[in-house]
């Protein structure tokens, strides 16, 4: 929709995208061998729509993000080395080991944290928009969520205070058409999660959330637009994943996506038609897009080893950080 | 000192901390025309940005609350009726109680919910009459209820000033009692009880508008020579156990009076560290007057069958000697 890119910018967008990608494979692998204990959500598919939203941000503006977090972190600028020493239940992750895939917070590069409850950021988002308006700061907070925590009620609740109250704060619906097994199909009788704006009171938009550029280009103006006018957004992003909810769900065998269905979504993947179209304008070179695969591999890389070199915590930490104060709630026999 | 009502010592001590601090607000339904009348007037004050009234939305001006902590405010939130916190549930113990946790200490959320009638008033019946605290105890939310206008003014402003989420539960019925307050601020700092009134044979362990009909009780028994200790934890988490012991190690005697369900309830946590620390001091069993795990029934008769009081208190402080 835009008619130039600098060639900057375009490496930038192509790297984080490849970044995200390129973690989350490493992810699956690390947890299919059992070095990341538990399972975790992948990202797969729906690079474009962080990436796209997040390089359309200041460092100062913030999000709220959602059990499949990975790429939004990465995007706003987390480093994969302590996500990575998280993801690996380490002292020196993010969240001291913790928190895990699903809970990794930074309010240093703006994320007030990966949520494992489909819609609860909604609100928390709002109530940080509260916080710019009344301190009459001019950042904005970005509340990433999905087509199934659009039929939350929470999240009804959040849109509408948003609104009555004025608040720089854009709804970003990561539409992915599955809440787990249940497509949009079942769960909408509307086309357009966006057409619900109209009910609270602000606009909303619906665009591609495959193509990156797409949606960079409405966010900068939706930014940009939340920002001088102090008003909600609802900006929805059609995409898709490839993997399945979880790490583990193909042994499931839930089928409740046709492999043709999968096989179409991924020759439009994201990272394909825009290092595709990058290289049909002339704006770089395969050589130079390939740099930055080896690159990115290489960081991967060097973060995992990273995670793996970092300390565990002692068992006992676990009764740590519960309060400001000193805890006061552990057992008095029995662990300590 | 002057004599105030409980209520006014809350609105006083939240009034005064508001004055000190910008960054402390108020959210909540029916708060710029005050349905209790803590918010009175607060409007005309602070104006829009620092009393915001919300939409009936219990979850989502929760969640507000929070990330409005997250990010540098110190948000008070009231719940009218403390019923109200069950539809907020997941935003009180799964978000804002376990951010700090998750996250490793990186974040922290300064909040707190004023719950500012609980328990049963007459006549509201099932959904407007439960003291639902132990939920949030069992999930490690810092709670507080105070007894008395003192300890009410003391305990929120610590509750204010506090880094971590605190859920201030005020006895509906203590809401019309006077007492003695002080008018400048001070705080009575979380987590320590107090021996309302010393004796020597048996410590009642009493909570909210109960420590009030448990110092009735004791005058009413010296008459039978005996010698009651009134022990108030004030904030029921974290608990004063250090207080807590001294007592029952002195008295060797001890009942639970507290107005919330018996199962699970306050009452079962006190007794069991109770038997686990002190049980060779123990002259008598851990008895336990409370609520009986039926919703509040409307009938008035009923209700007060299902409701602690002085005359069950007494009949369990009997049944030890």
């Amino acid at each position: 929709m835009v008619e130039k890119i600098t060639k900057s910018l375009a490496l930038e967008l192509y790297k984080k995208m490849v970044l995200c990608r390129k973690f989350e494979e490493k992810v699956v692998e690390l947890v299919n061998k059992n070095e990341i204990y538990g399972t975790t959500h992948e990202y797969i598919g729906e690079e474009a729509v962080a990436v796209g939203v997040c390089s359309a941000l200041r460092n100062n503006d913030l999000i709220t993000s959602t059990h499949r977090g990975h790429g939004h972190i990465i995007s706003k600028g987390g480093d994969i080395k302590y996500m990575f020493a998280e993801l690996l239940g380490r002292s020196n992750g993010y969240n001291k080991g913790k928190g895990g895939s699903m809970h990794i917070a930074d309010p240093d590069v703006g994320v007030l944290g990966a949520n494992g409850i489909v819609g609860a950021g909604v609100p928390i988002a709002v109530g940080a928009a509260l916080t710019i308006k009344i301190k009459k700061m001019d950042n904005v907070v970005i509340s990433f969520f999905g087509d199934g925590a659009s039929n939350q009620g929470v999240v009804h609740e959040a849109m509408n205070m948003a609104s009555i109250w004025d608040l720089p704060v854009i709804f970003v619906c990561e539409n992915n058409q599955y809440a787990v097994s249940t497509s949009v199909k079942y769960s909408l009788k509307i086309e357009n999660i966006s057409e619900r704006s109209k009910a609270y009171g602000f606009e909303g938009k619906t665009i591609n959330g495959m193509d990156v550029l797409e949606v960079y280009n409405n966010t900068k103006e939706i930014v940009n637009k939340v920002r001088s006018e102090n008003k909600p957004f609802l900006l929805e992003c059609k995409t898709y994943r490839y993997s399945g909810h979880f790490t583990a769900e193909k042994i499931l065998n839930l089928n409740y996506r046709t492999e043709d269905e999968i096989n179409y979504y991924k020759s439009k993947c994201p990272i394909l038609t825009f290092s595709t179209k990058i290289l049909n304008d002339g704006i770089c070179t395969k050589k130079e897009l390939d740099d930055i695969d080896n690159l990115v591999i290489n960081q991967i890389d060097e973060a995992v080893d990273f995670a793996r070199k970092s300390k565990l915590p002692e068992p006992s930490d676990a009764l740590k950080d519960m309060y400001a104060t000193e805890y006061t709630g552990i057992p008095q026999k029995g662990w300590i | 000192m002057r004599s105030i009502y409980y209520l006014k010592a809350i609105s006083e001590a939240l009034l005064n901390e508001m004055k000190i601090n910008p960054d402390v607000i108020v959210i909540g339904e029916d708060v710029r025309y005050s349905l209790r009348g803590i918010t009175k007037g607060f409007i005309d004050i602070f104006g829009p940005d620092r009393v915001i009234d919300t939409p009936i939305s219990e979850a989502g001006l929760t969640g507000v609350g929070t990330g409005a902590a997250l990010t540098g405010l110190r948000p008070v939130l009231e719940f009218q009726i403390c019923e109200f916190i069950f539809f907020a549930f997941d935003q009180l113990v799964d978000q804002a109680q376990k951010l700090r946790y998750m996250s490793g200490g990186k974040l922290k959320a300064p909040v707190t919910y004023l719950i500012s009638s609980s328990g049963a008033r007459g006549g509201m019946a099932g959904q407007h009459s439960d003291n639902p605290y132990p939920y949030l105890l069992h999930s490690g939310m810092k709670t507080v209820m105070p007894s008395t206008p003192y300890d009410a003014k003391g305990l929120l402003v610590s509750a204010i000033r506090d880094d971590d989420p605190v859920a201030v539960f005020l006895p509906v019925n203590s809401l019309g009692t006077k007492g003695d307050v002080p008018e400048e601020q001070y705080t009575i700092p979380l987590g320590k009880g107090e021996i309302k009134k010393e004796g020597k044979d048996i410590t009642v362990v009493a909570t909210g508008h109960l420590v009030k009909i448990a110092l009735e009780a004791a005058e009413d028994l010296k008459s039978s020579g005996i010698s009651v200790e009134v022990y108030d934890p004030r904030t029921l988490l974290p608990l004063d156990k250090e207080l807590l012991f001294k007592s029952v190690k002195k008295t060797g005697r001890v009942v639970i009076f507290d107005d919330s369900n018996w199962t699970c309830g306050f009452a079962a946590e006190i007794s069991a560290i109770i038997a686990e620390e002190c049980f060779t001091y123990l002259k008598s069993p851990i008895r336990r007057v409370t609520r009986a795990d039926v919703p509040i029934p409307f009938n008035a008769q009923m209700e007060s069958f299902v409701l602690p009081d002085k005359e069950k208190l007494i009949r369990a402080i009997l049944k030890n000697f």
